[in-house]
């Protein structure tokens, strides 16, 4: 690998700053009083207090994965801080009144929050640390019947909504860090699209961690019901540190009949130095219902960031004729390691699914596409197509394939294509013989690779997308 | 032969390179003025797509001795992207594919780079589309190709044509086509060289690297030098790559001794 390609991918994280606003840490450790805690803070009713304890009792009877193709040190779990947040000085009534210290976070970012969702009229549920401190265009949804919130509002307002569909798709004991997040999650995005109302813009949420040590316990659910539609986007990055970070979420997605979700992420937490010192571990559990009959789900993600990234987003084709979809770029560096893919899991007759993975993988990191698709013998007709090309850049990287297929219906079609390809010194020479220069070169490689993916992703998505990935692997060509 | 108020374009001197330690280029002299078309002929492995990768910067080639002037300046100190804007070419023997990137994206980006070394306007979409049609005629190249990706799953003779067509576009000072001819049939390798022709002219200089005589019956050259071993061992007129086809290689190394020093 020559010396262009290193420097581009060794640029630091552009993202690496902590913002000092005071915050309200709960100790250290886990245990049923601090769950208890968590849920007094919270101001929670009974029954979310019992789902917590079910999934923390659970929990204990659990190990964590090791079948991931990823090495991390064990993570103490009495280490770490289950609840923090921003001491609020007053209720907020506009975003005047937000902290301007967390505003100017947003600008750093790049995200000038209110400005954005006026220009792209986007609805920006703000996430800093465990606790929403903003909420845009809430009152606009809601003249439609959409209730975009908080998922601790959530609890509040609209309890037997949450109570009806919260752990169905991943139930408390789902997995390890599931069942972990279960128990502690402190805050996350609630979504209700009523029957029959096609959300009329993109919802969006900007996550972000702060506060050194703490976890970050994430709860998503989003219900379409009958007819509804909805894009949601989820948008991360996190400030820089030297001890990783554990963060944990769950997102579930419930679709009914002639409902569509469409989920898109762009993830860039911090990935570690060029070391591999520091960055955030990932764990991340994502799951939808295609519950009824011709409903869809598609989830879209371009992952660039955390040292460990475990995550599948998948989806159960429950209903007939239900489409599940899944589009992925994932792209690593220096010493990252992505074990990613998704789980198609047929149930319903003519269920047709779609898996497109773009991995690509530079400096000394390991990149795993682990994918399962599954055909129960109720799924007549079901169709499945995965595509899985990964892209090495240099000769200290790795790219792995796991495809996993079951198939208990013979009248299944599944069809699943791989490729591996390298960006070598010729094909960079070839573009700097035309006067493009490496960096150029790269992001224009690497989009193209992508294409496929970042023309599922909304938008003004697509283009911060491709930003985002000519800006990781600067240096990483050369 | 020798136009009077041409100026040197190139002027290689006791040029030395080599790659991984092993010594390719031994010392290669050669003077390319404008208006000029010149044939580096050999066989195999003497050396004649390393002089060209060596002007064009490929970064696994070490210059170890010599210097190379270009329109004046020292061609050696450029990285290869700024020898390209100074109005360098080369065709590719084996042009690279790029998945996923559509031709007329990647002609633009780098026609535009170049107009702008020039002090040029860029062409925005559009206007570019005009312009890239123009050429295309020129080469009997179908519209479809513009929305193909960079090279993915052409025919070598597509191949080769996008390659002269991009020197079209990019109107290079120096063009150096390495083994164009080679994987074309003769009819593409007409409109091959009927594109060259049209692209030469008294302000440019091709240097034509190439095994066989075939290709200079179409694209006809000023001076056709021989090289052997990392060096040219022979220089001469048209009519010497004729000789050439007639004895043999094995007639250069007979003769080399008596023609040296005809060189331009």
């Amino acid at each position: 690998m020559s010396a262009v390609l290193q420097s581009l991918v060794n640029q630091p994280y552009k993202h690496g700053f902590v913002t000092e606003i005071e915050s309200d840490i709960a100790p250290r450790g886990l245990n049923e009083d601090i769950i208890r805690l968590i849920s007094t803070k919270k101001n929670e009713p009974e029954w979310l207090l019992a789902f917590r304890l079910k999934a923390y009792k659970k929990w204990l009877t659990m190990t964590a994965p090791k079948w991931q193709n990823v090495h991390f040190p064990q993570i103490d779990f009495q280490d770490i801080s289950y609840y923090s947040a921003p001491k609020p000085k007053k209720k907020l009534a506009s975003m005047d009144e937000v902290d301007p210290e967390l505003l100017r976070t947003f600008e750093k970012l790049g995200v000038p929050m209110h400005e954005r969702a006026a220009l792209a009229g986007v609805a920006v549920d703000v996430i800093f640390d465990s606790v929403s401190v903003a909420t845009t265009y809430k009152q606009k949804l809601a003249e439609v019947g959409i209730i975009f919130c908080s998922i601790s509002e959530a609890v509040h307002n609209h309890p037997e909504l949450v109570q009806q569909y919260l752990g169905t798709v991943v139930p408390v004991g789902d997995n390890y860090f599931a069942a972990l997040n279960s128990a502690v999650f402190t805050d996350g995005s609630f979504c209700f699209i009523p029957k029959g109302v096609k959300c009329p813009m993109d919802l969006s949420t900007y996550f972000r961690i702060n506060t050194e040590g703490s976890g970050q316990f994430e709860r998503t659910l989003i219900i379409a019901e009958e007819g509804a539609s909805v894009s949601y986007l989820e948008g991360c990055t996190a400030p820089r540190f030297d001890t990783n970070q554990l963060h944990a979420a769950v997102v579930e997605l419930i679709a009914l009949d002639n409902a569509d979700i469409k989920y898109s992420t762009v993830q860039n937490w911090y990935a570690g130095d060029e070391k591999g010192v520091g960055g955030i571990f990932n764990f991340v559990t994502k799951r939808g219902l295609a519950k009824g009959v011709n409903s869809r789900i598609s989830w879209t993600q371009v992952e660039t960031g955390s040292a460990i990234t475990w995550k599948y987003p998948s989806c159960i084709l429950r209903g007939d004729n239900s489409v599940g979809e899944f589009y992925s770029v994932a792209v690593t560096n220096n010493y990252q390691q992505a074990d990613t893919g998704t789980k198609m899991i047929h149930l319903g007759k003519n269920t047709r699914s779609t898996i497109v993975s773009k991995g690509i993988s530079a400096g000394h990191s390991n990149s795993s596409y682990r994918g399962l698709v599954r055909v129960a013998p109720t799924a007549e007709n079901a169709r499945n197509y995965s595509q899985c090309d990964s892209m090495l850049i240099g000769d200290q990287c790795g790219a792995h394939t796991f495809p996993y297929i079951q198939v208990q219906n013979s009248s299944a079609t599944v069809e699943h294509e791989a490729s591996t390809s390298k960006i070598g010194e010729d094909q960079l020479f070839y573009f700097s013989q035309r006067g493009i220069d490496a960096e150029e070169a790269v992001s224009m490689i690497i989009n193209g690779f992508c294409k496929d993916v970042f023309q599922q992703l909304p938008m003004e998505f697509a283009v911060e997308a491709t930003k985002l990935l000519s800006f990781k692997l600067e240096g990483s060509v050369g | 032969m020798i136009k009077k108020d041409s100026s040197n374009i190139l002027t290689i001197q006791g040029l030395h390179a080599s790659i991984n330690g092993t010594e390719i280029l031994k010392g290669i002299d050669l003077t390319v003025r404008s208006g000029e078309i010149h044939a580096i002929m050999g066989l195999n492995g003497s050396g004649k797509s390393t002089l060209a990768k060596v002007l064009a910067g490929h970064s696994a080639y070490e210059v170890t001795q010599g210097s190379v002037l270009f329109d004046g300046s020292d061609l050696l100190a450029l990285p290869a992207e700024e020898r390209a804007r100074a109005g360098l070419f080369l065709a590719f023997q084996y042009p690279i594919e790029i998945p996923g990137v559509a031709n007329t994206q990647f002609l633009r980006l780098a026609y535009n780079t170049v107009q702008t070394r020039r002090g040029k306007e860029e062409l925005d979409p559009l206007e570019f589309d005009d312009f890239v049609r123009e050429k295309m005629k020129m080469l009997d190249m179908k519209p479809d190709f513009l929305n193909r990706s960079v090279n993915e799953g052409f025919s070598g003779g597509e191949k080769k044509r996008n390659e002269v067509l991009q020197m079209a576009l990019l109107e290079p000072k120096l063009s150096i086509l390495d083994e164009t001819d080679s994987g074309l049939d003769i009819d593409a390798l007409k409109i091959v060289a009927q594109g060259v022709n049209q692209i030469a002219n008294q302000n440019n200089a091709m240097i034509v690297v190439t095994h066989y005589q075939r290709l200079l019956d179409y694209i006809v050259p000023d001076y056709v030098h021989i090289m052997q071993s990392g060096r040219i061992v022979m220089t001469g007129g048209k009519e010497l790559a004729l000789e050439l086809e007639t004895h043999g290689y094995d007639w250069i190394s007979a003769n080399k001794q008596s023609l040296a020093g005809v060189s331009a």
